[in-house]
């Protein structure tokens, strides 16, 4: 695995206060405005490290937003303005300091529909650690390559082919060839915005395998409309609502016995 | 607090899932009432020996298997094709509990009912009161139980719960009571023994009772009942 | 259960309207036919009707130029007389260009015909080959000066009336006052043809020879080098300018007032009439900035000037057809902003890009009136040697040659239109073939 990597250091800004298990990520009092409008509303959420958490909610609830502000994703969308903290390993992303670039290597994203690079599987992966300069040569590069596919699972399938353009594979495969793009520049953190929402049942399975998997290594943030696939794999849960965080807590209990109405009417399909 | 008790539980969205729901409900009244009236015959059964009831008692019981076996399927497609959450997967996982403990009630007054016919062809021995009115408070108990699943009212629930100790203590009452007659004529212990084993019988069925109070108030509230009253049963 | 009642009443309205008559509906599905089939005939016929005019064009240009890539020539046995050409016989280069070739010349023609030894006969021997020929003769001797003293056969270019009527296209049978080449031309060009001595060959005169007043003598040579240089300049100056200017608006630009008024702008130049930028082309480049006039690099600049804001509308458009997944994708890796247009956005484009630069491109080479108004109609001899030489422009000298009366020039402008043509043609099957060979699925 490539994470002997050496991690730049993120500025460190004072904690406010002591906190148990200090979480992986931690968002507090987050509010973001899409031009006049805003979309999320005091949101504080804590991602413990080698956790899966999922956001679920109805669409336009600003779940995939929230993801997007974990990474500084929505940045590049025009007339988005963030407001709050969020920090990772303590360590205020939205800091003047911290470069954004350098936190998306940390904070990793897989998204909705497969979107592989047109080119080969091999420079799909190469891709983040040549950018990143996380390899000298050739064969660090291979090195590289090949743990990241075996950590997707997907190096038994592409093992022959990896000359072959990223497009040309299913799209499972296309999906875990996007996580291992993902993973091979060693990020602490991968956030995934409904990964399989556009997979079959047998390449969805995979995935989710794949995801309890990589919680034993990375710390993930999925976002799902599929309930019973956040059921699955997850550990905590986060329900939106209008923007508003509704309600978090514990998976078996979030699915089993929400505690708002709400979160009830919605995973029971009650909602409207 | 738990908010879910709060307010009706709205329909869902897909009309045909409220149609499930509604028959795993109605499929655990209607086995209910079989069994509060199976219960109802043991006790006339025991307490005037009326061998005719009893006999109603054993020919109904397979009414109870085999609504429970319906309710078994129902519970198991809607958990297929509905992939139940929360109140919705409580309630259906509950069902198969409770008609469980309704199918346990039906054998006990099934057993009750074979041993006052049993009862009928042995030597004779004084009605005991406190035995009649352990049956009474037993069908009692049911009947209310029942009441308080199709209110889903925990609180009437938890109030059945707490009946079960009186249930308790009459079972005890009326062991030392045929323990004496056993010691006073030993003719009388077979008699006797039958007797024992219908409050027996009637104690479980109080006990199944409690059950289905506790599944009532999971269901509802979705944790455990806080045992309070926890004694040695 | 009564949910189910009013939900039948939902539908009752749609389920129980009463049926349309069968005559009804078939008389609507006929009527749909035949509005189908009109269109499809309306369609059909704008197609042959478009086909059938640019064959119509083709085949005109084609008949018509088709000639012009031939050219007759006479072959005399030039003997070259030492004592008329260089009468010391020490080969002086000085003494050999003074020498008179024009009566060497004369002498080979008289040679020929022995009986046109007269005044009228030489002028008219003379007029049959084209009155470079002495020159050549010239450059022949001052090329190899051992051939003095030998005879030679030389291979001269007819004259332009003599080899449209070697062509066909000169009518004998009108009467003699109605055409130029008069029936004792006409003979002698006959007796030619019957010694042998007419030769037909390629006209490499066409593309070696910078414009001239003969016909015979003239060529595209000014115009092809003028046209290259003009586009060398307009693909250096307008695809790095406008691709930088499409990139920076599409993905970097804040989007503010200021962006959509350059945006607006922008898409108004695109569709700006050419010879407005003929117009500033001449106050630009020429008044203010002092670029010789009719030089390749006003002509060039000025059409840079009309192509970039094509190329910044076809760029952005094809910038803007990069899925932003892909944008995503590369952004999600931590790829900075120039990164995921250099690694990624541009790549993907380019096949988009290529393909719009040379239609672009190919549009300013078929451009003739911006050049008009910055000089570059004037009459060019000489084959340019650099941007800043005067020279011509493909579509000009069409223009130019298609003023002429002769009917050598008529044939040469069809000529040139073929070449001109030909380049075209040639461009667009590269941005097909370019398009092909880079486009990619995603």
């Amino acid at each position: 695995m490539a994470t002997a990597i050496k991690v730049n250091e993120l500025p460190k800004t004072e904690v406010p206060a002591a906190q148990r298990p200090a979480p992986k990520m931690s968002a507090r009092k987050v509010n973001l405005w899409y031009g006049q409008k805003q979309a999320l509303f005091d949101v504080d959420l804590d991602v413990a490290k080698n956790s899966v958490v999922a956001l679920i909610g109805p669409s336009g609830c600003g779940k995939s937003t929230f993801l997007r502000c974990l990474n500084r994703m929505n940045d590049t969308i025009d007339g988005c303005r963030t407001q709050g903290d969020i920090r990772l390993d303590d360590r205020d992303i939205y800091d003047r300091s911290v470069d954004v670039v350098q936190l998306r290597r940390q904070v990793g994203m897989v998204f909705q529909k497969p979107n592989p690079f047109p080119k080969s599987i091999y420079e799909n992966v190469a891709y983040g650690p040549r950018i990143h300069g996380l390899a000298a040569n050739k064969a660090e590069f291979d090195e590289i390559v090949e743990t990241s596919l075996k950590g997707a699972g997907l190096w038994n399938e592409v093992a022959d082919r990896l000359s072959q353009p990223g497009n040309s594979l299913s799209g499972g495969q296309q999906q875990r060839l996007c996580i291992a793009r993902a993973i091979a520049v060693a990020p602490d953190v991968i956030l995934m915005d409904e990964p399989c929402s556009a997979l079959d049942p047998i390449a969805t399975a995979k995935i989710e395998e794949l995801i309890d998997e990589l919680r034993q290594h990375f710390t993930i943030c999925i976002v799902t409309h599929n309930m019973q696939q956040a059921a699955r794999v997850s550990q905590k849960t986060a329900f939106f609502h209008l923007g508003k965080l509704i309600e978090f807590g514990d998976t078996d209990q979030i699915f089993t016995n929400p505690k708002q109405q709400m979160t009830q009417d919605y995973i029971t399909g009650r909602f409207g | 607090m738990s908010m879910t008790e709060s307010g009706p539980i709205k329909k869902h969205l897909v009309r045909s899932y409220d149609d499930d729901m509604e028959q795993i409900t109605r499929l655990i009244t209607e086995m209910g009432a079989i069994v509060e009236q199976q219960v109802a015959f043991a006790t006339q059964a025991l307490a005037e020996g009326d061998e005719h009831a009893a006999r109603t008692v054993i020919d109904r019981d397979p009414q109870v298997d085999a609504l429970e076996e319906r309710l078994d399927q129902t519970a198991i497609r809607v958990l297929a094709i509905r992939q139940p959450m929360a109140i919705d997967l409580r309630i259906i996982a509950m069902a198969l509990k409770i008609s469980n403990d309704l199918e346990r009630m039906g054998d006990y007054a099934v057993n009750i009912a074979k041993r006052v016919i049993r009862l009928q062809s042995q030597t004779r021995i004084r009605p005991i009161p406190t035995m009649v009115m352990m049956s009474e408070m037993c069908q009692e108990m049911v009947k209310d139980i029942l009441d308080a699943y199709i209110a889903r009212d925990p609180d009437k629930a938890m109030a059945v719960w707490k009946r079960d100790q009186e249930v308790d203590n009459a079972h005890n009452s009326v062991f030392r009571e045929l323990l004496t007659y056993m010691l006073e004529d030993p003719r009388k212990i077979t008699p006797c023994i039958d007797l024992i084993f219908i409050a027996k019988n009637l104690e479980r069925i109080g006990d199944h009772a409690t059950n289905i109070a506790e599944k009532i108030h999971y269901m509802i509230h979705g944790d455990e009942i806080n045992r309070s009253r926890d004694d040695e049963k | 259960m009564t949910d189910l009642v009013s939900n039948g009443g939902r539908f009752a309205a749609i389920t129980q309207r009463p049926p349309r008559p069968e005559a009804v509906v078939a008389a609507h599905t006929r009527r749909r036919y035949v509005r189908e089939r009109r269109f499809k005939l309306i369609g059909m016929s704008a197609v042959i009707v478009a086909i059938s005019l640019l064959a119509i064009l083709l085949a005109t240009v084609l008949s018509n130029g088709a000639g012009a890539f031939r050219q007759s020539y006479a072959v005399l046995d030039v003997r070259l007389d030492p004592a008329q050409i260089d009468p010391s016989g020490n080969r002086d280069p000085e003494v050999l260009a003074d020498a008179d070739y024009q009566a060497v010349l004369n002498d080979a023609l008289v040679a020929a015909f022995p009986d046109m030894d007269d005044r009228q006969g030489r002028r008219a021997l003379r007029a049959m080959l084209s009155n470079s020929s002495a020159l050549q003769l010239r450059q022949m001797v001052l090329d190899d000066p051992a051939l003095i003293g030998s005879t030679v056969p030389v291979r001269f270019l007819l004259d332009d009336e003599r080899d449209q009527y070697l062509k066909g296209e000169v009518d004998p049978s009108i009467p003699e006052a109605n055409r130029r080449l008069k029936d004792r031309d006409i003979a002698l060009v006959d007796r030619l043809a019957e010694q042998g001595r007419i030769e037909t060959g390629f006209n490499w005169t066409l593309f070696t020879n910078a414009d001239s007043r003969e016909p015979e003598q003239a060529g595209l040579r000014a115009a092809l080098v003028g046209s290259f240089w003009m586009m060398l300049i307009c693909f250096f100056l307008s695809v790095p300018v406008g691709v930088a200017a499409a990139v920076y608006l599409e993905e970097f630009a804040p989007k503010n007032r200021w962006i959509d008024l350059i945006e607006v702008n922008v898409n108004n130049l695109a569709a700006v009439p050419s010879i407005v930028f003929g117009l500033l082309g001449l106050a630009i480049f020429l008044n203010l900035f002092g670029v010789p006039r009719s030089a390749s690099l006003a002509g060039g600049l000025t059409l840079a000037l009309m192509t970039l804001p094509v190329i910044i509308v076809v760029t952005r458009a094809a910038l803007r057809s990069i899925p932003p997944s892909i944008r995503a994708a590369a952004l999600g890796i931590g790829a900075s902003p120039l990164q995921v247009v250099f690694h990624h956005v541009l790549p993907l484009a380019l096949p988009g890009i290529l393909t719009g630069t040379i239609i672009g491109m190919a549009r300013a080479l078929g451009e003739t009136a911006p050049l008009l108004m910055i000089g570059m109609v004037a009459f060019i001899a000489n084959v340019p040697s650099g941007p800043l030489d005067p020279a011509t422009a493909l579509p000009v000298q069409v223009f130019l040659w298609s003023d002429s009366p002769e009917r050598a020039f008529t044939e040469r402008m069809a000529a040139a239109i073929i070449v001109l043509l030909g380049f075209l043609i040639a461009m667009n099957v590269i941005a097909v073939l370019l398009r092909k060979k880079f486009e990619r699925t995603w």
